[in-house]
C-alpha cells in the first residue's frame, strides 16, 4: 500500500502538469494527460479500496475474511452473510433497525426543512432590531462543541421522562439547531435579487406570502442540499442513539451495529460486516444518486464562509 | 449555488435602502421575530440554556440522582491530577496536531492534482470525496479495525513490502498513525473545497509568471498559497474543530474504553465515559466547559494570525 507515498508525489506533478503554455505540442499534452490519469486512477485505487474490501468481505465466508487473504475476489462469493445479517440481533430484526433508522432520518428532514428555510428568511429577508447580534450567535454556534450542552440537555429529557423516546433526538431538528443548514439557507436567499421582495410588496404581499410563493420555489437547490446532508448525518448519527435509546427495538442501525460488534464478540465477522454494508446502503445509494448536488453543495457552502 | 464568494460577498446587504415609513418598522420587527422563532427557540432552549447550566454544574458533584453540590474549582483542579484524564488530552492534541495538517496537505495535493486535468476531474472528485461521507460512521469504524486487525489486509499488504507491524488496533505505539490514516482517508472534503478555490484563480497570472519566467514553485508560494489562503484558513478552522470532537470511531473501535492501555482515551470518549457510565456529570461538565474555552481560544488563535497569512482578494499585495 502507498498510502502515505502518493500524496507528496501527486503534489509535484500537479505543479509540473498545472498551466502549460498553449504552445506546447500535442504529444507533450498527451504524455501529461497520460500521467495524470495514471497517477490518479492509482489514488482512486487506495481511496476506495477499504469500500471494496468492505463489499467484497460481505460475500465471502468467514474463513475468508483476513488471514492471508487479502484478494478481493474468492470463488466462494454467497449471500449467506446478509441473511444472517437480516436476522438481527437481541430478538430484533434487522428491518426493524433500518425502519427506526428511516424514521429518524425522515423526521430529521422534515424538521430541519421547516424550521431553517423559515429561520433564514428571517435573517436573509427582514430587517429588524438585533438581527446582527442573533446573526453572530448563530455562527458561533456553527464552531461549538456539541459536547458543552448534551449533560444538561440529558437531565432534562431525562427529568421530563423523554429518555429512551425520539423526541430528544427530533426536537433540535425542528428548532433549527443544526446552525450550519440556516447558515446555508441564509447564504442562498442573500445572492436572490432583492427586486423580487421590493416587487411583491409593492403589490400588497406580505412576508408569509414572499416566503411561500417567491423565496421557498427559488431556493430549491439549498432545500435538496439540506435534505440529503441532514438524512445522511441522521443515518450516521451514533452518539444521540447511543445517549437516549435504552431498548434495541428502537435502536437505529449504527447502534444494532455495535450491540452487534457486542455480542457476537467479532465471531461472526462476515455477518458483522454485511451488516455494516447494510448500514451505508442508503447512503451509498443518495451518494451515487445526488453526487453533483452534494459534491457541489460542499464546494460552495465552503467558500462562502 | 455557483456563484462566486466574492458575488456573494457585495450582495451580502441587497437590503434596500429606500426609507421605509416606522409603520413598516414595526410590521417587519414583528414579521422578523416571527420568522425566527424556530431557530430562536431552539438556541435558547438547546444550546443557551444548557450551556449555562453546565457551567454551573461543572463547579458542583452531580450523579444525576442527588441533587448537585457546591464544590467550587475542585473538579477543574483534580482533572490535572487525573492520569486518565491527562492521557485524553495527549491523545486528542496528538491527533489533532498530526491528522490535520496530514488531511490538509493531502486535500490540497490532490486538489492541484485534480486542477490540472482537462478530463475526469468529475469522476476523481466524486471517488475522493465519498469517504468524507461515510468515514464518520459505525460500519467504516467496524471495517477499519477488521482491516488494522492483527494480520488483517493492511498488514498483509505491509508486509510484502518487508514491513511488519503484527497488528494496529491491539498495540498501544500504532492505534495513533491507524486513527490518523482514518482522517487523511477523509481528505475529500477539504480537497473539494481547495478545488473551488483554485478555480478562483485567474489563469492569467499563471500566464504572466511564466512569461516572467517563474517555476512551478515559485508560481505556488507567489500565486497559489497567497491566492488560496482564505481557504486554507476556512479549512484549517473546521477541521481543527472537527478533529477535537472526533467520538464514534474511538468509541467503536475501542469497545468504548480507550485502550488498549488509554491509547484511543480520545477526549470525548472520557467525557462520555465519565458523565455517563460513572455519572460524574460536574466533572464531565467541567471537561465540556474546558474543551470550550480550549477550542476558543484556538479559534482566536487562527483568526488572530490569519490577518498575517491570509490574504483577502482587493488586499494590496
Amino acid at each position: 500500500m502507498t498510502t502515505t507515498a502518493t500524496p507528496t508525489q501527486s503534489a509535484s506533478d500537479a505543479q509540473v502538469a498545472n498551466y502549460n503554455p498553449k504552445s506546447e505540442s500535442s504529444t507533450a499534452k498527451r504524455a501529461k494527460s497520460a500521467l495524470f490519469h495514471v497517477v490518479a486512477i492509482a489514488l482512486t485505487a487506495v481511496v476506495l479500496y477499504p469500500g471494496l474490501w468492505m463489499i467484497a468481505s460481505s460475500f465471502k465466508p468467514n474463513a475468508e475474511i483476513g488471514g492471508t487473504n487479502t484478494s478481493l475476489w474468492s470463488s466462494n462469493f454467497s449471500f449467506d452473510n446478509f441473511v444472517t445479517a437480516m436476522d438481527g440481533i437481541g430478538g430484533v430484526s434487522t428491518l426493524q433497525f433500518f425502519t427506526n433508522s428511516l424514521i429518524l432520518a425522515v423526521g430529521a428532514v422534515v424538521g430541519t426543512i421547516l424550521s431553517a428555510s423559515v429561520s433564514a428568511y428571517a435573517f436573509a429577508r427582514i430587517k429588524f432590531p438585533g438581527r446582527s447580534v442573533f446573526f453572530g450567535m448563530m455562527i458561533a454556534t456553527l464552531l461549538l462543541p456539541f459536547h458543552v450542552v448534551i449533560i444538561p440537555q440529558y437531565i432534562v429529557f431525562q427529568q421530563l421522562g423523554l429518555v429512551d423516546t425520539y423526541v430528544p433526538l427530533l426536537i433540535g431538528k425542528f428548532l433549527a439547531a443544526d446552525a450550519f443548514f440556516v447558515f446555508l439557507m441564509v447564504q442562498f436567499m442573500r445572492n436572490l435579487p432583492g427586486e423580487l421582495d421590493e416587487a411583491a410588496r409593492i403589490d400588497g404581499a406580505g412576508h408569509v406570502r414572499i416566503f411561500t410563493s417567491i423565496m421557498l420555489p427559488l431556493m430549491k437547490p439549498a432545500l435538496i442540499s439540506t435534505s440529503i446532508f441532514s438524512f445522511i448525518w441522521s443515518w450516521n448519527d451514533f452518539l444521540g442513539p447511543l445517549l437516549y435509546l435504552n431498548t434495541p427495538e428502537k435502536y437505529p442501525l449504527p447502534l444494532a451495529l455495535r450491540l452487534f460488534v457486542d455480542q457476537t464478540q467479532s465471531s461472526d465477522y462476515g455477518a458483522m460486516i454485511a451488516m455494516s454494508v447494510l448500514a451505508l446502503l442508503p447512503v451509498l445509494i443518495f451518494f451515487l444518486v445526488f453526487q453533483r448536488y452534494i459534491v457541489e453543495g460542499v464546494s460552495t457552502q465552503g467558500l462562502k464562509g | 449555488m455557483t456563484q462566486s464568494p466574492t458575488l456573494s460577498r457585495r450582495s451580502a446587504h441587497s437590503d434596500s435602502t429606500l426609507p421605509r415609513k416606522s409603520r413598516q418598522r414595526g410590521a417587519d420587527a414583528r414579521a422578523g421575530y416571527t420568522f425566527l422563532l424556530p431557530w430562536l427557540l431552539g438556541f435558547i432552549v438547546l444550546t443557551l440554556g444548557p450551556m449555562i447550566s453546565s457551567l454551573y454544574l461543572s463547579f458542583t458533584n452531580y450523579n444525576l440522582f442527588d441533587p448537585p453540590k457546591w464544590i467550587g474549582l475542585d473538579n477543574y483542579t483534580t482533572m490535572f491530577q487525573d492520569e486518565r484524564f491527562l492521557q485524553s488530552v495527549g491523545v486528542t492534541v496528538g491527533y489533532v496536531v498530526f491528522g490535520t495538517p496530514l488531511k490538509l496537505a493531502a486535500a490540497l495535493a490532490v486538489a492541484m492534482l485534480l486542477n490540472s486535468a482537462r478530463k475526469g476531474q468529475g469522476f476523481y472528485r466524486s471517488a475522493f470525496y465519498a469517504p468524507s461521507l461515510i468515514g464518520a460512521s459505525v460500519s467504516i469504524a467496524i471495517v477499519w479495525k477488521a482491516m488494522f486487525g492483527d494480520s488483517g489486509p493492511v498488514d498483509q499488504g505491509l508486509s510484502f513490502f518487508g514491513i511488519n507491524i503484527g497488528g494496529w488496533v491491539g498495540n498501544p505505539s500504532m492505534t495513533m498513525p491507524m486513527f490518523i490514516l482514518l482522517t487523511v482517508w477523509q481528505f475529500g472534503a477539504p480537497m473539494v473545497i481547495f478545488l473551488a478555490g483554485l478555480k478562483q484563480i485567474p489563469a492569467d497570472l499563471y500566464e504572466a509568471a511564466s512569461m516572467d519566467g517563474a517555476g512551478p514553485v515559485r508560481k505556488f508560494f507567489n500565486i497559489t498559497w497567497p491566492m488560496l489562503s482564505p481557504v486554507v484558513f476556512f479549512n484549517l478552522l473546521m477541521e481543527t474543530i472537527h478533529a477535537f470532537q472526533i467520538f464514534s470511531s474511538a468509541y467503536i473501535i475501542s469497545n468504548g474504553e480507550g485502550g488498549p492501555a488509554g491509547s484511543t482515551l480520545f477526549y470525548t470518549l472520557y467525557l462520555y465515559l465519565r458523565g455517563f457510565s460513572d455519572f460524574r456529570m460536574g466533572y464531565a461538565s467541567a471537561m465540556a466547559w474546558l474543551l470550550l474555552i480550549v477550542v476558543g481560544i484556538l479559534t482566536l488563535i487562527i483568526f488572530r494570525t490569519s490577518k498575517s497569512w491570509v490574504h483577502y482578494s482587493g488586499d494590496a499585495k
